[in-house]
């Protein structure tokens, strides 16, 4: 579909049992894609904190914020895609190595500021931060070496400067 | 005041269940008492006079507080009947509906139900039993995880793992299910959180950060729409279900606007009744089985006002390019979810409409729009809704034209889904708001009769009729039980035509005539059914049987069954077929 575009979505739920279901199933019953979400604590007890990232031209994105706004354990909704914003991910990356190409692979990964947070005889694990160009662009790298596990957390994000998602 | 603003004055006389102070004084008193005693107490506080159900395990210390207890139960004779029939009583009054019904298959037989209130924003309180907590997640014996399974069919869902949450958790399901745009909130609890005691207290007020609904409409946005209508040449008013969900003074403040405005106008089966049917303005429904007049103003109009109406696909025939191209869109609606979801919005106007609708009343000035009312004058005369008229065989829509004139469209008159839905939507001007009640966004067959127990009800003296099919009437047939032992005198009107009718007719027009499994060959006798509950029963097979067995029941002063047997090859026209746009309509035959 044309004007299809990435979108990160911050939202503000009520900590309660259920929540999580009650926002994924609104992507899913209403066609909504879902590339990526994270959930986690957020600067007050009592509330969680989730960031997705779908896909979806203006009006899915307008359609999406308003239905997530529907949820009584929805708090706030923002689309932190249509400011300036930061978005990180975290991911491990299990990879080959042997002795002669162990210090190859260090090399590789320092321009990332990467780090090894796991040595094996045969393995190491590899973490790494950042935008999710930057960890495609990593794991393009150690593709030749083999690799063998991926764990990504998918995207955290956040407005920059003073806008926030926050209870008014 | 005229006399349609003297009818809906009537309509506000709602059934009185205002408590009285020192009751309420009584229920509110400091008392230890378990989960099922809170709960009651809850419901009467908010104003519950009747419940409607089905006990079972899960829900046995609740059952056991009902006995001897002020609230009125009702017993239907399967879970969907006794939602419907709350159902029914909410889209009657306005007031929330509520249901009880025990774990798994309790709760699962709501679910139709459910379904059926959420797609047409109708307030109700689904009460659920369930295992006690520590067996849940066990796969233990009538275990259903219910609020999981209707997470997209309620507006909100509680499951109560603390007795003490539970005053909170009611009070907070009453006002969801009430407020803003109104929809069925399901509260979920086990059975050890019945059984718990606490000292019990009410709260007064609800703190729900999550849910704000907008009231009040925004002034400047009510602004541009008072610029904008007195230019219009050519507008149309749109109204839909919202109109009734926001209260009698929203039919009079639609009223106002289309005769100070002189705006012609048309609402959806969901609105029928929120504009009097006989007013000169009215052009009937628009859509698939519309008007001539509406769809055709739709086709030709320069403004639309959509007013509490989602423009869904029955309507638009999800034809954006043929709905209302020359047109700007106004669009009135209290759930701004709603706005830009089907069509693009010019003005939205987010708010209760009977607000947004009073506010744009107080500053409008008007336009002239005679042209525009002499064209669509033309279309309703040169094209109304017409059917083959017969002396020997009794015609449905003979029947939908005959009990509306017997009962001068003051009835309260309930449907089931298909051709008899749509020909009541054609012949039955509905006067009122509320006095049309039919499942119009789920399609719910089954649910005109329980519906109209319900309604019946919440106005012992106002004549209920449940306009079914064949089809229909045998989904929740069982429910005759109820109106024999309880003596709800609910008049029932089969239009039997033998087959699944609405089925019969898109096989007949889209697949060549290939009748498949639409035959009900095997129903029962209708009047013998009637009979064997203890129910009077008649059949009529000609206009003139139709008339005597009609009067007959309406004379009667207990429930009656009748059965109109009606041909089977009857169609309903006009139609637009799907996929096809407004213009494309199939008028059917002329009257003969």
């Amino acid at each position: 579909m044309s004007n299809q575009q990435t979108h990160t979505i911050s939202i503000l739920v009520n900590d309660e049992p259920g929540v999580l279901a009650r926002v994924a199933g609104l992507f899913g019953r209403r066609g909504y894609n879902i590339d990526s979400i994270t959930v986690g604590g957020s600067e007050e007890p009592g509330l969680s904190r989730m960031i997705i990232v779908t896909r979806g031209d203006e009006h899915t994105i307008e359609q999406i914020t308003k239905q997530l706004n529907k949820l009584i354990d929805v708090i706030k909704v923002q689309v932190l895609s249509d400011q300036a914003m930061v978005a990180r991910e975290l991911a491990l990356i299990k990879v080959n190595v042997n002795p002669a190409n162990r210090a190859e692979i260090s090399g590789i990964i320092e321009p990332f500021r990467a780090s090894v947070i796991d040595v094996g005889q045969t393995s190491l694990i590899i973490q790494v931060t950042g935008d999710q160009n930057k960890v495609n662009a990593l794991i393009q790298l150690l593709k030749p070496y083999g690799i063998k596990e991926i764990c990504r957390t998918g995207v955290s994000a956040m407005a920059r400067g003073l806008a926030m998602v926050a209870v008014k | 005041m005229n006399a349609e603003m003297a009818a809906l004055e009537r309509q506000e006389e709602v059934p009185d269940q205002t408590l009285h102070a020192d009751l309420e004084e009584e229920l509110k008193k400091e008392a230890v008492l378990s989960g099922s005693e809170i709960l009651l107490r809850c419901l009467l506080l908010e104003g519950v006079e009747y419940v409607f159900g089905y006990p079972g395990g899960a829900v046995l210390p609740i059952y056991d507080s009902l006995y001897g207890n002020r609230l009125k139960h009702i017993l239907a004779r399967h879970e969907q009947g006794a939602i419907h029939m709350a159902d029914g009583y909410a889209r009657a009054t306005g007031k929330p509906g509520v249901v009880i019904a025990t774990s798994g298959p309790g709760a699962t037989n709501l679910v139709t139900g459910i379904a059926t209130a959420m797609m047409d924003s109708v307030p109700l309180i689904c009460i659920t039993g369930n295992v006690p907590q520590h067996l849940i997640g066990t796969d233990a014996f009538q275990e259903a995880d219910i609020k999981g399974i209707t997470m997209p069919i309620t507006k909100h869902s509680y499951l109560v793992t603390d007795v003490n949450d539970l005053p909170r958790i009611v009070k907070e399901a009453f006002h969801i299910a009430t407020t803003g745009r109104p929809g069925p909130v399901l509260i979920d609890i086990p059975k050890d959180v019945s059984n718990a005691k606490t000292k019990f207290y009410y709260p007064d007020k609800v703190h729900l950060r999550g849910y704000n609904p907008t009231i009040y409409p925004n002034g400047m946005q009510v602004e541009k729409v008072c610029r904008v209508i007195p230019r219009a040449k050519r507008p149309v008013i749109l109204a839909g279900g919202g109109v009734i969900s926001s209260g009698p003074k929203a039919s009079e403040e639609l009223i106002r606007l289309a005769e100070k405005a002189q705006i012609p106008v048309t609402t959806t089966l969901m609105g029928l009744g929120g504009f009097p049917g006989q007013h000169p303005l009215f052009m009937g429904m628009p859509g698939m089985h519309g008007s001539y007049a509406a769809n055709h103003a739709l086709l030709e109009c320069d403004l639309l006002i959509g007013v509490g109406v989602r423009f869904d696909d029955r309507v638009t025939m999800a034809r954006l390019d043929k709905f209302a191209t020359k047109a700007k869109i106004i669009h009135l609606d209290i759930d701004p979810a709603e706005i830009g979801k089907n069509v693009e919005t010019y003005i939205p106007l987010v708010g209760d409409v009977k607000h947004s609708l009073a506010a744009i009343n107080e500053k409008l000035e008007t336009g002239d729009t005679r042209e525009w009312l002499e064209q669509i004058e033309a279309w309703k005369r040169a094209y109304p809704f017409t059917y083959k008229k017969s002396d020997e065989v009794l015609k449905p829509q003979a029947v939908v034209e005959m009990i509306y004139r017997s009962t001068g469209g003051d009835a309260i008159v309930t449907t089931d889904v298909g051709q008899h839905q749509m020909w009541v939507a054609q012949y039955f001007p509905f006067k009122y708001p509320r006095s049309n009640i039919t499942s119009g966004g789920l399609g719910t067959m089954g649910f005109g009769f329980p519906a109209a127990i319900g309604a019946k009800i919440a106005y012992p003296d106002r004549t209920v009729i449940a306009v079914t099919g064949d089809g229909g009437f045998q989904m929740t047939a069982q429910e005759l039980a109820i109106v024999a032992i309880h003596n709800i005198p609910v008049k029932v009107a089969v239009i039997n035509n033998q087959v699944l009718g609405m089925v019969r007719q898109w096989q007949e027009i889209f697949h060549g005539s290939r009748y498949s499994e639409i035959d009900l060959a095997g129903s029962p006798d209708f009047v013998k059914l009637a009979e064997a509950y203890g129910v009077r029963g008649l059949r009529a097979r000609t206009p003139k049987e139709a008339e005597e067995a009609w009067q007959e029941a309406l004379r009667h002063p207990g429930p009656v069954v009748v059965d109109f047997v009606v041909p089977s090859e009857e169609n309903v026209y006009p139609m637009v077929a799907p996929g096809a746009g407004l213009d494309e309509m199939i008028m059917g035959e002329d009257e003969a």
